[in-house]
């Protein structure tokens, strides 16, 4: 005798702890083993890209502080460099040194969210989370002390930064960067050689280095897969070559090795912007740039390393104030391409525990 | 890099299937997209194991789909393009044989500007629901309905006829052509000129 | 277009003053301290406060005095075990001539109602103890705005989820919905039966009082299948699937546990497992640490604690079996947890840590007071796990239960039964045998662990690796990949 089955059916999304945002995944399970998967987006889509094309260059820089909410100043600095490499203006030695610093400080803000939100997916009840939170806090604090907005910063324009710090900022980034050592020592205390975190991230989710080229990954994804890609190596800008730092990849491409990508990377970073600190030149902080930018007909696909992964911009101009066409290469959506041959398989904690390591952020998938 | 080399190789290996190029990108035929892709992927001189972006362009008269593509080995990028003619239904043979990460991205570039792609294993809407009219990044897809006037007109003081203006004189046209036909006083309720493909 | 002046302030200007950076900050710096709040006490209370504490203390003296003057053991009045009350009370009725049924009734009724006081006021304060200690481990306050330190905010919770509307799912079936938030209550009441909170203050003190709480353990397994069956949601059926599986997979180990305590002191009666340890001075989990371990982790996946959390695994399938719920019917699912908690601590003590006794100090501080001191510590460890430990996978679970405490409680069981037989027929000072028999369970217990662990612990590819260290050069896509790899 056979009994009668049908397929069983979970929705995970758009509202549920661990999908980050408005994110659905229509899951059928067998038991707790996934048997297929396919993710549905799209609750937050704005047409960014549309309005986008009615709005000026300048106007549009506020578009990308909403694209990737976490990384706001990536965002920014993508589209100012993009517009610069079209047009040939040029930001000022310090407007360089000061998108370094903010965008490194925005990495390490959203690297803490990243891999605190992974811990939490993983089970821990957000104290990693809330622990990390601290310095991405501070983080915050600066941001806010420079351009009055935690979140959606509207900082760098073309032809340099919106303003100069004030001048209790460098104290307190001082301040940040004496702690910030300690701070990832106690994480990885916590962590690091925690035997359950171990056991639910290490082997989980493997992407070998083959398919995360293929599947166009970028970022902690693509590095934690051992593929030693960084945009800041391979194409430096803002003058990234002027510092010394590395780049950390992983071994098997699993969780756990993303996770560490993210952990070292904040170190990384935090080297970066103590040489940066030191270097600073006085000078202004931007250079004059004509309000309606008009670049020549053309086009560019401009492109740097957001935290997530690479963040291009590709314009199109007509002469005109506002780009014909503005499309946004969104890292954290194109690092879902694998989502479902990795969900395949897996058990549902385990999807659970992927999706948070390729971090995502729904903002910038729909946009 | 220079497209001169990428272009001479594709044609050299897959005769007639540049259509032109010049110094930034390299133009093939839109029906042999995917034998281009698969050659320079597999080719070591370009080691093309990347496609870092994909999008497309609508250019009134023809739509553009561009393709980034990347080697991380040799550190360049390539950068070619589609040119599709057909405006009511254009096809193009997919990439995700070659590259797995054009699947979202074609579904992207199928949804917003309903190009669609041979041969891709799951061709649905990306972000818009099924059903949604038309494409919205098609420059004739004209959806604001009330006050706001979509394109140029958001710039009341631009000069259209001033000299450094640089302007595709066809653009402005569709331009216009489309602004008139939103305003248009008796269609009734709808404003979309878009829909229907 | 610039419309600042372009000259900037040095980049690394010597630190001024610290200020705040932001409004919020200030605020935060500005806020009353307890020291500034206390300075506003008046003085005729902090007189009064000093009165009462002294009085307090003369108080504790004359009630030490009548202690070690022996004057008060046994009157009814002697608060350091509650059952005396009782027995006098019963003796009082006995003299009256009241017929024994009633007495039983009364008697019945009183223990009844003292034991549904300590469940009613945890469940009023509990909460907010789990989410003041949660919350000192994660750098952030805890609830503290209603009411003094917040304590209010059971209450207010409480009130909240009464008036908020019950929500029956469509497609649930309606009977069976109605049933799991009561059931689940019965096993968290009757749990506390034979539990000993003094030495004649003993609800139920029944002789198969270890088989009595097996027995009712297993009720709740019930209450959350009805509960993600009739939800008819496949979040309450995932979750109600793991929590059974689980359940029934732990009941085993939880049995071979007390199999190990029962043997030892051959006595199923949690009173005299009690008296066992009062009389040798010995906690069991001294001498069967294994089995006092396998009883704590087993007890934190009977009542869904981190890091077994995973039948209401919050970021997998929101809240398990009883995601559909709403209102007071989600509620009495949380204060059961928050009972569930207690009564493992309750039991864990009686049986591991010598239960109300403390090595003589019982008789200065009521029994009672003891084992909730215990019930206090152990629940400080659930919520210490919690706000520490990520949670486990549904397979490894069963598999921890099945592969690993399992076989070794069975061998557990197997070697204190030779040393229960030893125990019983030797003539040696108990202090040599059972100290014997410590070291020796310890020595089998990290011997077996250790030689279990290494043939079924993690394979080298899963233990912690830091990520390579990439400097400038070996920049690339796959051959520098393959390149490092073979490196």
């Amino acid at each position: 005798m056979t009994a009668a089955s049908e397929p069983f059916i979970l929705n995970i999304g758009p509202q549920h702890p661990s999908t980050h945002g408005v994110f659905r995944l229509r899951v059928v399970m067998d038991g707790e083993i996934i048997r297929d998967l396919d993710m549905i987006v799209g609750y937050l889509h704005r047409s960014m890209e549309k309005l986008a094309e009615e709005r000026t260059y300048t106007q549009n820089i506020p578009f990308t502080d909403r694209a990737d909410y976490l990384a706001a100043m990536t965002g920014n600095l993508g589209l100012a460099l993009a517009v610069e490499r079209m047009t040939g203006y040029e930001a000022p030695e310090r407007a360089e040194y000061l998108r370094v610093i903010f965008s490194e400080l925005q990495r390490i803000a959203s690297h803490a969210m990243a891999n605190g939100t992974l811990i939490s997916d993983a089970g821990a009840w957000q104290t990693p989370l809330l622990y990390m939170f601290r310095e991405r806090e501070k983080i915050l604090d600066l941001f806010e002390m420079t351009c009055g907005a935690r979140l959606t910063t509207n900082y760098m324009r073309v032809g340099g930064v919106a303003f100069e710090p004030p001048a209790e900022f460098w104290p307190a980034l001082q301040e940040l960067l004496d702690e910030l050592p300690d701070r990832t020592d106690e994480y990885a205390q916590l962590l690091i050689d925690n035997e359950i975190f171990l056991a639910r991230t290490r082997n989980v989710g493997v992407i070998s280095a083959e398919d995360a080229i293929n599947g166009s990954l970028s970022g902690p994804a693509l590095r934690g897969s051992g593929v030693p890609w960084d945009l800041r190596k391979a194409e430096p800008y803002c003058g990234y070559e002027r510092f010394d730092f590395d780049i950390p990849v992983g071994k098997t491409g699993d969780v756990y090795d993303r996770f560490m990508v993210r952990m070292e990377e904040v170190k990384q970073s935090t080297r970066i912007i103590r040489q940066a600190v030191e270097q600073i030149p006085p000078g202004p902080h931007k250079n004059d740039v004509p309000l309606a930018i008009r670049p020549e007909p053309g086009e560019i696909y401009s492109r740097i390393e957001s935290p997530r992964g690479e963040i291009g911009f590709y314009l199109v101009s007509d002469g005109t104030p506002a780009p014909y066409r503005f499309h946004l290469r969104s890292p954290a959506l194109i690092n879902l391409s694998l989502l479902r041959e990795l969900g395949e398989g897996a058990s549902l904690p385990d999807a659970v525990v992927t999706l948070g390591s390729i971090d995502i952020v729904l903002g910038e998938i729909d946009r | 890099m220079t497209a001169q080399p990428v272009a001479e190789a594709l044609d050299r290996a897959l005769p007639g299937i540049v259509v032109m190029y010049n110094d930034e990108w390299v133009e093939v035929a839109a029906d042999r997209v995917d034998e281009a892709l698969r050659f320079l992927h597999d080719s070591d001189d370009f080691d093309a194991a990347q496609l870092s972006n994909l999008t497309a362009v609508d250019r009134y008269d023809h739509f553009e789909v561009v393709y980034h593509l990347q080697s991380l080995d040799l550190n360049h990028q390539i950068a070619l393009k589609a040119l599709l003619y057909e405006h009511e239904d254009p096809i193009l043979p997919s990439a995700y044989a070659v590259y797995k990460g054009a699947l979202l991205q074609e579904r992207e570039v199928f949804d917003l500007m309903g190009i669609r792609f041979q041969d891709h294993p799951d061709m649905r809407r990306l972000f818009l629901w099924e059903g949604f009219p038309g494409h919205p990044l098609r420059k004739d897809w004209l959806a604001m309905v009330g006050p706001h006037t979509p394109g140029l007109a958001r710039f009341p003081y631009e000069n259209l006829d001033a000299p450094d203006r640089l302007m595709n004189a066809d653009n402005l046209r569709h331009i216009e052509a489309g602004h008139a036909e939103i305003a248009h006083p008796d269609t009734g309720a709808s404003g979309q000129t878009g829909q229907g493909h | 277009m610039s419309d600042q002046p372009l000259a900037p302030p040095p980049p690394l200007a010597p630190p001024t003053a610290h200020r705040p950076a932001t409004p919020m900050l200030q605020q935060i710096q500005d806020r009353p301290g307890v020291r500034d709040s206390l300075m506003g006490v008046p003085l005729p209370l902090k007189a009064a406060g000093a009165v009462v504490g002294l009085v307090t203390l003369a108080l504790l003296a004359g009630v030490g005095f009548l202690v070690v003057d022996g004057r008060l053991e046994g009157q009814w009045y002697d608060v350091r075990d509650l059952g005396n009350a009782t027995a006098g009370l019963r003796g009082w009725l006995q003299d009256e001539g009241v017929d024994h049924r009633i007495i039983w009734v009364i008697l019945g009724t009183i223990g009844g109602i003292g034991i549904l006081s300590v469940l009613g006021g945890w469940l009023l304060i509990g909460s907010w103890v789990e989410r003041r200690v949660l919350a000192k481990f994660q750098i952030r306050s805890g609830p503290n705005r209603t009411g003094p330190f917040g304590l209010l905010q059971p209450i207010a919770d409480a009130v909240k989820l009464m008036a908020k509307e019950i929500v029956i799912p469509r497609g649930a079936d309606r009977f069976l919905y109605y049933i799991p938030p009561v059931l689940i209550f019965v096993p968290a009441m009757l749990g506390w039966g034979p539990v000993p909170w003094a030495e004649r203050m003993t609800y139920l003190d029944i002789d198969v009082g270890v088989l009595y709480t097996i027995a009712i353990s297993s009720i709740g397994v019930l209450a959350v299948f009805l509960a993600g069956w009739s939800s008819n949601n496949h979040y309450s059926l995932l979750g109600a699937m793991r929590t059974v599986a689980m359940m029934v997979s732990y009941e085993i180990p939880i049995s071979l546990s007390l199999l190990s305590v029962v043997l030892l002191t051959q006595s199923m009666k949690l009173s005299e497992i009690v008296a066992f340890q009062d009389h040798y001075h010995v906690w069991l989990i001294v001498l069967i640490p294994f089995a006092a371990f396998a009883f704590l982790f087993s007890s934190t996946a009977e009542i869904n604690r981190t890091p077994n959390d995973i039948g209401e695994a919050e970021s997998e399938i929101v809240a398990g079996f009883y995601t559909e719920y709403s209102g007071m019917k989600a509620g009495l699912f949380m204060g059961v947890e928050l009972g569930h908690a207690i009564l493992v601590g309750a039991l864990m003590s009686t049986f591991f840590l010598g239960g109300y006794t403390m090595f003589g100090l019982e008789e200065w501080i009521p029994g009672y007071l003891i084992l909730a001191t215990k019930i206090a510590a152990i629940y400080f460890l659930f919520v210490w796990l919690r706000g520490t430990l990520p949670r486990f996978r549904l397979d490894q679970l069963m598999g921890y239960a099945w592969k690993f405490l399992i076989p070794i409680g069975i061998l557990q069981a197997f070697v204190v039964a030779i040393e229960a037989s030893v125990f019983a027929r030797s003539d040696a000072p108990a202090l040599i045998t059972l100290g014997a028999f410590a070291v020796v369970n310890l020595a089998i217990t990290v011997v077996i662990v250790r030689f279990w662990a290494d043939r079924l612990g993690y394979a080298p590819s899963q233990h912690a690796t830091r990520p390579q260290l990439i400097a400038d050069g070996t920049l690339g896509g796959l051959k520098a990949a393959r390149k490092i790899r073979e490196a």
